[in-house]
């Protein structure tokens, strides 16, 4: 078995003993649940005063894109929770308990043993995700009747964006204590949706600041462009009176990333972990 | 004989601390040596350059010709530290089977069971981390350096929470280890235990070695005591060789001699002239 297997198998096995799955498992079974039952009862009441379409205002789509939108936000934290709990004490956490010490001293080599560990986080995370998405997606359409505009692509931004969040954390792990890096890295995260929620404000209001403030933070943290790319591209067919109070919801206004969106995601996470290889290869343990 | 271990002028720095001042040692291939200082000597920094965990400021470290903290070297080496600690949800086995796949080892299961009887653990295999006492984790820390049969083991504090019989094990294993050819550096406070099964020790202070040689040699000669009918003659500085000389021109002196007693400076005592005239 070569050593990166070795490696995201421990870490794997990890989770699993340590009954990580199983509370993930659990906490996600009751948001689904709950999201099931807001859902049903959100198109319900939708059906009920507007009978699906009227005026021009389509209240189904409304409905449906402005829910799936809130599931992919809780579908991004939990994924980002997950994230960063497999990878905020990868290296000076594991280092002040005396856990790494006699791993890293195999002849594995840092890079292979910090490159498994992301790589374990990171499939954990996306798999997670897609899973967590493709379940929203089909209580959505199976509640209300609504199918998102593009259905593929927000998964894997969305994936792609906890990779991200997994990648900082990791980086962070270098550098900080567990419990600092954590802090750090829950604050990032707070910090880059509040900046797409402002954004989107600014979208509403027209306020260039805002949306210069949204733009530059997701260029910082592209986690947040990609969740914004995502939330866009359910709803980027619609058009009209329901695109205008697509816009005005909480869940409306987000941008498109753009051409460069995918490209830069990927030479960030690369400039992550070169960072985080570089810091681990000088570090004394 | 090829060396196992060498070091030429390793020093580091933690900022404004010097941890190590330029120490030059030399293990060869079958020797036990023991690391004798008092806390803050720079002896586990050394040891750790020698994992490659730490990196020197300057000078050089090789293990079995490769520099300290390349594949090469880590391949050649097992590694016990002061501090450690493994995942309470694995079990002995499965400690040791992580530690196969991650040196390479190809002994399976066999390997895993000598170990695990090498260490007096043979029953424990299936007991988690968590469910062990601290001088069964210890053990089982010895047994995970053994993995992969290595050239070079770097024991640090190998027996800081064992109790008396597991401390024999430990001197039991070493001594096995000594007729296996394999090379060891043993990091301890315990000046007993390293008088006991060190083939040599070096005395660090502050960074840098202030007494090196065998045990025997470094415990120097003490007093002879002669009891005669005059009472107790003392022969300060006289060593064991002496006495047969001192006793026979005593005799011709016309002493009557009833009994004659060698005390020599044990380690301990060696080890605290050292680190004193070393500074303190």
């Amino acid at each position: 078995m070569s050593a990166v297997a070795t490696i995201v198998g421990y870490t794997l096995r990890e989770s699993l003993r340590r009954r990580v799955f199983l509370v993930v498992l659990i906490l996600t079974i009751a948001f689904l649940s709950l999201y099931a039952l807001g859902t049903r009862q959100a198109f319900k009441d939708v059906e009920d005063f507007a009978g699906g379409v009227t005026a021009g205002l389509d209240a189904t789509t409304l409905a449906g894109a402005t829910l799936f939108g809130l599931s992919m936000f809780g579908t991004l934290f939990l994924g980002a929770v997950l994230g960063i709990f497999l990878t905020l004490g990868v290296v000076r956490g594991d280092a002040e308990r005396g856990l790494l010490q006699p791993l890293v001293v195999r002849p594995v080599g840092r890079a292979t043993f910090l490159l498994s560990r992301l790589l374990a986080a990171g499939v954990v995370c996306a798999v997670y995700v897609c899973l967590v998405y493709t379940a929203a997606l089909l209580i959505t359409y199976w509640t209300g009747g609504w199918w998102p505009d593009r259905v593929v692509i927000p998964a894997l931004a969305l994936a792609g964006g906890v990779v991200i969040v997994a990648a900082l954390s990791l980086l962070g792990s270098v550098f900080l204590s567990a419990t600092a890096n954590g802090i750090a890295v829950f604050m990032a995260f707070g910090a880059g949706l509040v900046a797409g929620l402002l954004g989107q404000i600014g979208e509403a209001l027209n306020s260039h600041t805002l949306e210069r403030v949204a733009t530059v933070s997701s260029w910082l943290l592209p986690f947040e462009a990609l969740y914004q790319d995502a939330l866009n591209a359910i709803s980027a067919d619609s058009f009209g009176l329901t695109r205008v109070a697509l816009q005005l919801g909480p869940f409306g206004g987000a941008q498109a990333g753009g051409d460069l969106l995918w490209p830069y995601a990927f030479a960030y996470l690369a400039a992550l972990v070169g960072l985080a290889l570089l810091g681990f290869a000088r570090r004394d343990l | 004989m090829a060396l196992a271990f060498a070091a030429r002028g390793l020093a580091k720095r933690y900022g404004t601390i010097e941890a190590l001042g330029g120490v030059d040692l030399e293990i060869r291939e079958g020797e036990l040596v023991g690391l004798l200082g008092p806390n803050g000597a720079g002896k586990s920094t050394l040891v750790k350059i020698a994992c490659g965990l730490v990196r020197p400021s300057s000078g050089s470290a090789e293990i079995c010709g490769a520099p300290a903290g390349s594949r090469a070297a880590r391949a050649s080496l097992g590694y016990l530290a002061e501090l450690f600690r493994f995942p309470g949800w694995a079990s002995a086995n499965e400690v040791l089977q992580l530690h196969q796949r991650l040196a390479g080892s190809e002994g399976g299961a066999q390997e895993r069971a000598e170990l695990l009887e090498l260490v007096a653990l043979t029953d424990a295999g299936e007991r988690n981390v968590d469910a062990m006492s601290k001088g069964m984790q210890q053990r089982l820390g010895i047994a995970q350096a053994l993995v992969g049969s290595p050239r070079l083991l770097l024991l640090d504090e190998p027996t800081s929470a064992l109790d008396p019989v597991g401390r024999r094990t430990v001197r039991g294993l070493l001594e096995e280890l000594r007729r296996r050819g394999v090379s060891v550096l043993l990091n301890s406070h315990l000046l007993s235990e390293v008088e006991l099964v060190c083939d040599r020790v070096v005395i660090l202070r502050r960074g840098s070695v202030v007494a090196a040689g065998r045990p025997e040699d470094l415990a120097e000669p003490g007093v002879i005591e002669i009891e005669t009918a005059k009472g107790v003659r003392r022969f300060p500085g006289a060593g064991r060789e002496e006495a047969p000389r001192l006793v026979a021109e005593l005799v011709a002196a016309g002493e009557r001699i009833y009994g004659v007693r060698v005390v020599t400076a044990s380690l301990e005592e060696t080890y605290i002239e050292a680190i004193e005239e070393a500074g303190g």
